[in-house]
């Protein structure tokens, strides 16, 4: 054990020493994992299971109940999904998940302690509990899924890289770009997304690669790229802050699928569930269109029972969760029902609107569907 | 003597801003282009950098975000926590001018900074505080001028219990709630605060430690010569970002479960532990700057070898290398910087995460300027404090 544990250590300070060249750029949002990460990570995680014993079933409830607030892991740069606000309180989409997630707990969604984490180290922090959660733009994938030891509930955002280029330059699609320059951040995905969509449609550009998002986009600004590509939630915010936001537009074209949502660790199957249904919870409390403003009202006059079930006001699905029978009501009526959340951080009265798309109830052509609650 | 008088020119005709200007503006046709060419460069960039200060940049985001900049998220209604140790601080600086630093007027003005921060856009109970520091240490610089000898003891003492006072002030000690000093943890200590507190342990723990270690790399025993040798070495041979990261996302692996060290002290432990080999190499330059002889009179004066060490040899090492130990702690304030990477909110994080608000995106230009304007002045603060340092012990004239 020994013996490993110190050969374990060389293959991570190894790792470190690499990790240290270029892991740490603020994540834009939706950022996945760099190739730099990926080495960093895939050396750390069979040494996870040896030294951190796996969280069994409803260990992480347990504990989180006994501190008497939960962690979340967050990112604390990127607008619209969490920032500081000048009152000192985190604010954001991503931020608002956790509140959620308290209030479906403790009835009180202030008990979080808000934990900025880069994302560098995300999934280490989620790892060795020094975060019950992670809430921070992580894009769902298979490695992430695995042999990170992290599970993925379900997706709060869908995300996908976008282009963006100058509206009087005439391009409309991918093939305007032949022979151009594209401004990208490099060390990221969204570097090699481009390469491979660029190189399966044929068309040959030139990449102008910055080391990070905010000289990628002053390189834009200043005409040095016809184009500019990060994924879509990074460009709408971006164009807010461009001289003339109304002279960029959009490409109408996904070159990557850039599902966020928040992640558990492996092996609390209660608390993934919690997580789980928080997010299912939201979504429901769309569809049936039960605001925090409504709430009470519903409540007391409901006859449909699955919305009677979901407020907790027949059957017992919150004991279920190992939370209260009002764990939902409490989520709609203290921090509000997806659409809210969604409207109150990205929505259009917000700098950082961006248009919902895939992030609709399925009822209106998205991707948001619950499972009943029965 | 009187011949040679007449022949050289007279003085007066040298003098004069005109001649001055003459001779070492526009001495030749090249130096008359390098000066015009200069002057456009430096016209040019100055009314630039004041036209975008004065006219384009949208400074709102600083007066909104300042108390973020400077405490971060420390809750508002605990800060006269902060202010009660920084008046504590003012009073000591004061009390410690008036003994020792009497006729200097230089380090008198340090007294009226507070004051003249009034102007920055503070709330009214910010500015009474404000007023508040300048005032007690006034009242110490005049008490320490009073009575110098009655009170160097006591204020040395202040000094050295300085740093638990603000420790325990910063982070309160109740655990009920509702009591007037509860706990704050480490996670809402940000801004200037964290940059500040992480600093000034950095240096304070690193200086002894450095200390300790440049001798024992002239250690005649080489147990102690070698591993001196082995941790110096292998902690200059990686970067500071490096063994952040170990502190912040390695060590949490090793570590039993249910065993959390808090964050910010593991970044204060990784930072002096880097500083200290720095140091080390620092002081040990100083160490052999001291001729022989030295060693050889204290040894015939019947000085034992740590009394050599204490009395002779460290008090003339350590001040022949006060600039290079300035440096390194101008080195050490401006490093805590990297914190940010590993999200904590120092000034930089806390400047980062500024810029994400809605309401300013794209003002990284106002913020950025602000938050090197407040490193440039603390930087330049400790190099000017140093000079006078220098200047009282008279290191440079030997």
């Amino acid at each position: 054990m020994r013996k490993t544990l110190s050969i374990l250590s060389v293959l991570v300070l190894f790792s470190l020493l690499l990790a240290a060249c270029g892991g740490a750029q603020p994540a834009a949002p939706g950022e996945t994992v760099t190739v730099k990460e990926t080495v960093v990570v895939t050396v750390i995680a069979p040494a996870a299971p040896a030294v951190v014993a796996p969280a069994g079933y409803g260990v992480t409830l347990e504990t989180v109940k006994t501190r008497g607030n939960l962690i979340c892991g967050v990112n604390a740069q990127v607008p619209g999904f969490g920032y500081v606000a000048a009152d000192g309180s985190f604010s954001g989409f991503d931020v608002d998940y956790c509140r959620a997630l308290a209030a479906a707990i403790f009835g009180d969604p202030s008990k979080v302690e808000f934990r900025p984490v880069t994302a560098a180290e995300r999934f280490t922090a989620l790892q060795s509990g020094e975060i019950d959660i992670l809430s921070r733009n992580t894009t769902w994938s298979l490695v992430r899924d695995t042999e990170l030891g992290t599970n993925f509930v379900h997706t709060t955002f869908y995300d996908g890289q976008g282009m963006m280029v100058p509206t009087d330059s005439g391009i409309t699609d991918l093939a305007g770009l032949e022979g151009g320059t594209v401004c990208v951040q490099t060390g990221t995905t969204t570097e090699l997304n481009l390469a491979d969509v660029m190189a399966a449609n044929g068309i040959s550009y030139t990449p102008a690669v910055f080391e990070d998002a905010d000289k990628t986009f002053a390189a834009y600004a200043e005409g040095r790229c016809d184009a500019v590509t990060t994924d879509k939630s990074g460009l709408v915010s971006r164009r807010t802050v461009l001289a003339d936001p109304a002279a960029h537009v959009i490409l109408d074209v996904t070159m990557s699928k850039e599902p966020l949502g928040p992640a558990v660790r492996h092996g609390d199957d209660q608390w993934f569930d919690i997580a789980q249904w928080t997010v299912f919870a939201m979504f429901s409390g769309e569809e049936f269109g039960i605001t925090s403003a409504n709430v009470d009202d519903i409540k007391s006059s409901a006859t449909a029972p699955e919305v009677k079930r979901l407020l907790g006001v027949e059957g017992d699905l919150g004991l279920k969760l190992g939370l209260t029978n009002d764990w939902a009501y409490n989520i709609l009526k203290l921090v509000g029902n997806y659409a809210e959340v969604y409207n109150r951080n990205l929505g259009p009265d917000t700098p950082t609107y961006i248009p919902r798309g895939y992030n609709s109830l399925y009822v209106d052509g998205g991707l948001l569907y619950a499972p009943p609650f029965r | 003597m009187a011949n040679l008088n007449s022949v050289l020119p007279p003085l007066t005709e040298r003098s004069g801003p005109l001649r001055w200007m003459r001779k070492n503006l526009f001495g030749s046709w090249l130096d008359s282009l390098l000066t015009v060419l200069g002057a456009l460069l430096v016209y040019w960039a100055v009314k630039g950098f004041l036209t975008w200060a004065l006219t384009v940049a949208e400074w709102e985001v600083i007066s909104a975000n300042l108390r973020l900049i400077l405490i971060g998220q420390y809750p508002i209604e605990q800060a006269w926590r902060l202010w009660t140790w920084l008046a504590i601080l003012f009073f000591l600086a004061g009390n410690s001018i008036g003994i020792w630093a009497r006729g200097s007027k230089y380090a008198f003005v340090v007294l009226f900074t507070p004051a003249l921060l009034i102007l920055l856009p503070f709330g009214s109970a910010s500015r009474i505080w404000l007023a508040a520091l300048t005032l007690t240490g006034l009242i110490g610089w005049g008490l320490g001028r009073a009575r110098p000898h009655a009170l160097k003891r006591s204020v040395i003492a202040g000094w050295v219990i300085l740093l638990p006072v603000i420790i325990l002030l910063t982070r309160g000690w109740s655990e009920t709630e509702g009591s007037a000093v509860p706990i704050v943890t480490t996670n809402l200590w940000g801004g200037l605060l964290l940059t500040f507190l992480l600093t000034v342990v950095a240096i304070l723990f690193s200086f002894p430690l450095g200390v300790l270690l440049a001798l024992g790399r002239r250690s005649k025993l080489p147990i102690i010569r070698w591993s001196s040798v082995a941790y110096i070495e292998l902690v200059r041979g990686v970067p500071l970002i490096t063994i952040l990261f170990m502190a912040q996302l390695m060590l949490p692996l090793f570590l039993p479960e249910g065993v959390a060290i808090d964050r910010v002290v593991r970044a204060m432990v990784g930072m002096t532990l880097f500083s200290a080999a720095y140091l080390a190499e620092n002081v040990r330059g100083g160490l052999q700057a001291i001729p022989r002889g030295q060693y050889e009179a204290a040894h015939a004066l019947g000085l034992s070898g740590a009394q050599t060490m204490t009395l002779i040899v460290l008090p003339q090492a350590l001040r022949l290398v006060i600039p290079i130990l300035v440096g390194q702690f101008i080195a050490v304030f401006k490093d805590t910087s990297l914190v940010a990477i590993v999200g904590l909110f120092d000034l930089l994080g806390i400047a980062k995460t500024v810029l994400a608000q809605p309401a300013f995106l794209g003002l990284q230009r106002e913020v950025y300027v602000f938050i090197s304007l407040i490193y440039w002045v603390l930087s330049y603060g400790m190099s000017y404090l140093s000079q006078r340092l220098e200047e009282r012990l008279g290191a440079g004239g030997r």
